[in-house]
């Protein structure tokens, strides 16, 4: 019997064949912690005894979620970070890079065949660069922070794959929320989704995260793309290792197959409040919006801005709509700021942040009052996770929330001429 | 213990608002547990009370701020359908007991529950529920009382390949 690209990457790991549902202690390759989960682990690292980090050097610190400190808790939380990051010798990003996976991925913290931990349920994003990364409390993270190893139990694989291009203004985001919507919120529970087929063979790197990012939201433990030449490109770029082939055996067994065609796909929208409930933008549109959020690990990244921009032209945005724009990273966001886009979208009337989570996770800014309506291009609309639970979140694609931007209105982006 | 009963996706959203992430203490996190989507929560649970779910309960964010929310709210175990990946296992490192039965759903609020981990099921007022066991590596964590407690007396692991790359 063959294996799955899952399996490879722990039995490269643990030196021997291993196969799905097997419980190992696997060393970890790199650890992110950030100032949510971060303190906590730290905390647990101590509780646990802890004295010094296993290998300092396989850690991620920085801070995203709540920066600059927005609150007296969350300076705090930051100076308790920066403090064990210089006693352990722990290299800090600090507020200056931007979100956390967008950052990993950029720092070359995650390639092809290695195991990655990050304190936050999103770190299956690198599984676009050929890692199984899976996200863990800050328990996990203050044991993997001791021991520099942690238990995994191998996960059983869905095999997705994909078929045709993309219509114009359709892509990644609407392909995952259809896919989500078709697997549900619960469908892939402890197994690791594998995303293959002609579709992701020809999609870049931004638009594999974007679909990696959001595997947990169908439960799963991973997401992953088998490495390939375009994954290769980007690697080498950030980090230096050598190519070598990993991807499942012909004869891997695999949970479930599932097979989606993208050429009819029309951009979804995730209705509130849970992120399978994906439908055609026709279905919705016309729905009122009060803020379009643009950013996130999900879509925060030039690409995702030059797709805005494309549908905004030199179009404003509504002035019903608070529109906020927010790159992933200080790296996208000078990428974005050296091609014009900023400029134009200050210009459309748009508020322009500095790289973090922003609106995301409802902790810091940009929060929402009971009623209101926010469209936004991250991977969560649960109640309340925008500011009140009296408001409601719709998921979509930048470009359907440029032209929702535009008109003050959930919007068809391939109806904006 | 009375049981608290919830439906299906409760996600940690709900159980511990991204509002307060920037809190650690288990007593001031149990105060906000639920805020907004279930207010009498937090004011009228008391130690020892159940909460049962549906399917998938804890999906989404990996704040062991859930948890640990529940935990300091008096809670000891959670009994669901299923539960989502992250929470499982965080609740078993904090020690909250994660209970999967499949006629949770038969399980009423405001009913009384007990679990017998050892036989495999659970005694909802008079009636006898099976349960699915806990992984056998996490039942060694379960037994030492969380993970930090089995952390505590271990220097090394025992790390399935000797050499770290
Ligand atoms: S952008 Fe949103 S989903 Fe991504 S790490 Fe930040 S809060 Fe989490």
């Amino acid at each position: 019997m063959g294996a799955t690209i899952i399996e490879k990457i722990f039995a490269m790991k643990c030196k021997k064949d291993v196969c799905a549902g097997e419980v190992v202690m696997a060393p970890v390759d790199n650890a992110m912690i950030h100032d949510i989960t971060g303190p906590l682990a730290i905390q647990k690292f101590y509780e646990m005894g802890g004295k010094k980090v296993h290998s300092p050097e396989r850690v991620t610190m920085l801070f995203d979620h709540q920066v600059p400190a927005d609150s007296l808790e969350a300076a705090n939380n930051h100076a308790y970070m920066r403090n064990f990051a210089k006693e352990q010798g722990i290299y800090n990003y600090d507020i200056r890079e931007g979100v956390c996976h967008q950052v990993t991925m950029e720092m070359g913290k995650a390639a092809p065949g290695e195991i990655v931990v990050g304190a936050d349920s999103h770190t299956c994003m690198y599984g676009a660069a050929g890692a199984f990364a899976t996200g863990i409390g800050s328990t996990d993270m203050g044991f993997a922070l001791k021991f520099g190893a942690l238990y995994f139990r191998i996960p059983e694989t869905i095999r997705v794959e994909t078929t045709g291009s993309f219509q114009k203004r359709v892509g990644p985001k609407d392909l995952i929320l259809s896919i989500t919507a078709d697997i549900g919120a619960d469908g892939a529970t402890y197994k690791a989704i594998e995303f293959t087929g002609e579709t992701f063979e020809t999609m870049d790197m931004p638009g594999r995260m974007t679909c990696c990012n959001m595997a947990i939201e169908m439960g799963a433990k991973a997401g992953i793309v088998p490495p390939d030449t375009i994954t290769w490109d980007y690697i080498r770029h950030v980090r230096n290792v050598v190519p070598f082939s990993l991807e499942s055996d012909s004869n891997a067994s695999f949970i479930e197959n599932r097979t989606y065609n993208v050429t009819n796909l029309s951009p979804q929208v995730a209705e509130p409040h849970n992120v399978d409930l994906g439908v055609d933008v026709t279905k919705v549109a016309g729905t009122k919006v009060d803020q379009v959020f643009i950013g996130s690990c999900t879509n925060g990244r030039y690409e995702d801005f030059a797709e805005a921009a494309e549908v905004l032209g030199n179009r404003k945005f509504s002035d019903n709509v608070r529109v906020i724009i927010i790159p992933a990273s200080r790296q996208e966001y000078l990428k974005t700021l050296r091609a014009g886009l900023i400029e134009r979208f200050v210009m459309a009337g748009a508020l322009v942040e500095a790289p973090c989570c922003g609106p995301c996770m409802g902790g810091a800014f940009g929060l929402l009052a009971p009623g209101e309506v926010s469209l936004s291009t991250s991977n969560r609309n649960f109640k309340g996770r925008q500011g009140s639970t009296g408001a409601s979140v719709y998921l979509c694609s930048p470009a359907t929330a440029a032209a929702s931007g535009i008109y003050g209105e959930i919007t068809d982006p391939r109806e904006v001429k | 213990m009375r049981v608290w009963k919830f439906g299906d996706n409760i996600d940690t959203d709900a159980i511990m608002p991204g509002r307060y992430l920037s809190i650690y203490d288990p007593h001031v996190l149990a105060k906000h547990a639920f805020e907004g989507t279930r207010d009498e929560f937090a004011r009228e649970v008391k130690p020892g009370d159940a909460i049962v779910a549906g399917k998938n309960f804890g999906c989404g964010s990996s704040r062991e701020h859930a948890p640990i929310a529940l935990k300091g709210a008096g809670i000891t175990m959670v009994i669901a359908e299923s539960f989502a990946r992250i929470f499982y296992r965080n609740a078993i490192n904090v020690g909250l007991l994660p209970v999967v039965c499949d006629k949770a759903g038969s399980i009423l609020e405001g009913e009384n529950v007990m679990v017998d981990l050892i036989g495999g099921y659970l005694i909802v007022d008079g009636r006898k529920l099976s349960i699915e066991p806990i992984p056998e590596f996490l039942m060694r964590i379960v037994d030492s009382g969380g993970l930090v407690e089995y952390a505590c007396g271990l220097q090394e692991v025992p790390v399935c390949t000797a050499s770290h790359q």
